[in-house]
């Protein structure tokens, strides 16, 4: 099937897109890399009267590393950050990179187009919410940052207004002494995951100084597993505690029934994987090189 | 959804240029064409196929600017002033590719339905990585579907076109 017809608007500039937006109104969409969106316009699921498309500003896919701070454009391609310098010094960046969809969907497809989808099974808002990142947005108010922990809202609602559109998003870059990873199962490549986790944790040598533990694919919004980060903090990492952790991490998680498993299936695999991200998150803080990212048969 | 349906000739037709195997287009497009349709239907590049609805199974594939991408989930418009490479772009004066040279050679296809597309996939791979491992391989065509040959013959394909081309 193809899209049906809709007008074609492409913008220059930040500005330029917010003026567009604001003007077209409610049947007007942004368009990114276009690998959610056109996805749903292919099988007629949202017939929008106008796109307007972002991917021509300059400026917005900048990757960069300043004064600590990570700062990534919503127009950087998943397979871009994959090759960046970013991704080889933070490897839990590298793992969601690397994870997500095929080579083909990540020469296109945008972090900020992953955020903005609403979308329970993107790994973006998970990665960024497991190392506690903010959204930049800009629109006919002006310019603000929120916390990426709760911009998206429920299933396919972001905290956007109309008109206003996701320029970028930043976080610390990890200290020492603190490491990640970001872990994730799904059928096959092309598949979203079946269930993912992100672990960041800040060891001093076996004592767990801080945790944050975030969950994709295992609710109807990426979860913030609160009290799976409170049975590791301040704790020795041992197997009851690591056991504890996993367990809260499954009872926070809301795992809706799919063609990719069971509730039942997806709590068994949230598990696993909490353990695998804490273990693989552990062995990195000592600074061993471990390679994983989204395992498929 | 949104309220008000558009009829195909309320929207205008975009102007767009872009370069295919090396020769420049100039066309007028409506905004809804995919790719894969210019390439196929304005073209008449039929080499490129459509596999699926859904975005799943590659055969669509095609470089743009270098890169792989599905070109059943491109719009021409997003194409425009870019440089696209398609299967029939592989050959020169008359010469197949390695890569064509080796499916051929070490059975790399049945019915052939996802072979363009794998192609693709596998030429970007090895711009990128001259000397895949076989899990490098795997990682170069996850994007890429195939009923038929359970991928045994498409690795040993990819390897002896690599070694062709790297002249060992
Ligand atoms: C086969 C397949 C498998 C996939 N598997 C995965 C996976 O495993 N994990 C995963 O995370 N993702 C997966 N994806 C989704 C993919 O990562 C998309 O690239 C991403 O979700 C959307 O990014 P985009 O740039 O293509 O956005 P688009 O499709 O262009 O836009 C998506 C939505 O966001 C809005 N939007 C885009 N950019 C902005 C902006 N800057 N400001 C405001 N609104 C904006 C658009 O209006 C639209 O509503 C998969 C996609 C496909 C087709
Ligand atoms: S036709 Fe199947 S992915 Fe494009
Ligand atoms: S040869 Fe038939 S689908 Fe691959």
């Amino acid at each position: 099937m193809y899209p049906a017809p809709f007008r074609y608007h492409r913008a220059e500039s930040v500005a330029e897109a917010i003026g567009m937006l604001s003007e077209l109104g409610e049947g007007a969409r942004a368009l990114a890399g276009g690998q959610s969106l056109l996805v749903l316009l292919k099988i007629r699921f949202d017939e929008p009267t106008d796109l307007v498309d972002l991917a021509r500003i300059p400026g917005l896919d900048a990757i960069e590393q300043r004064d600590g701070e990570v700062r990534i454009g919503a127009l950087a391609t998943h397979a871009r950050i994959a090759r960046s310098e970013i991704a080889a010094a933070i490897p839990i960046v590298r793992d969601c990179a690397n994870g997500i969809a095929d080579n083909q969907v990540r020469s296109r497809g945008t972090i900020g187009g992953n955020l903005c989808s609403g979308d329970p099974s993107c790994d973006w808002p998970a990665l960024l919410t497991t190392l506690d990142a903010q959204v930049h947005c800009e629109g006919p108010a002006g310019k603000r940052s929120l916390p990426v922990d709760g911009f998206v809202e429920d299933l396919y609602a972001t905290a956007l207004q109309e008109g206003e559109i996701v320029t970028g998003v930043s976080f610390a870059l990890p200290g020492p002494g603190s490491a990640g990873a970001y872990v994730g199962f799904k059928r096959c490549a092309p598949a979203y995951p079946t269930t993912s986790v992100g672990v960041q944790l800040t060891l001093s040598g076996a004592d767990c100084v801080d945790a944050r533990i975030a969950l994709g694919s295992s609710g109807l919004t990426p979860i913030h597993a609160t009290a799976a980060e409170a049975e590791l903090r301040g704790q020795t990492l041992g197997e009851a505690v690591i056991r504890r952790a996993a367990e809260a991490a499954v009872a926070a998680s809301d795992p809706i029934d799919d063609q990719r498993g069971s509730p039942a299936f997806k709590r068994r695999l949230i598990d696993t994987l909490v353990r695998r991200g804490i273990d693989v998150a552990r062995r990195r803080c000592a600074g061993e090189q471990v390679e994983v990212s989204h395992e498929y048969y | 959804m949104s309220t008000t349906e558009l009829a195909a000739h309320e929207v205008p037709k975009v102007a767009i240029e872009l370069s295919v195997n090396g020769k420049r287009y100039r066309r007028e497009v409506e905004p809804r064409e995919l790719l894969v349709q210019f390439l196929r239907e304005e073209l008449r590049l039929t080499g490129t196929h459509i596999g699926c609805d859904t975005t799943y199974c590659g055969a669509c594939t095609v470089l743009l600017n270098g890169e792989p991408v599905k070109s059943c989930t491109v719009l021409a418009v997003q194409a425009d002033g870019g440089e696209v490479l398609t299967v029939e772009g592989l050959e020169q004066d008359g010469q197949l590719h390695p890569l064509q040279a080796a499916f051929s050679e070490h059975h790399g296809l049945q019915c052939g339905y996802c072979t363009p597309g794998m192609l693709m996939s596998a030429y970007a791979l090895l711009e990128r990585n001259p000397k895949p491992s076989r899990k490098e391989i795997r990682k170069g065509i996850q994007g890429n579907v195939c009923r038929c040959t359970g991928y045994h013959n498409i690795f040993e394909a990819i390897e002896a076109a690599a070694a062709a081309m790297r002249k060992e």
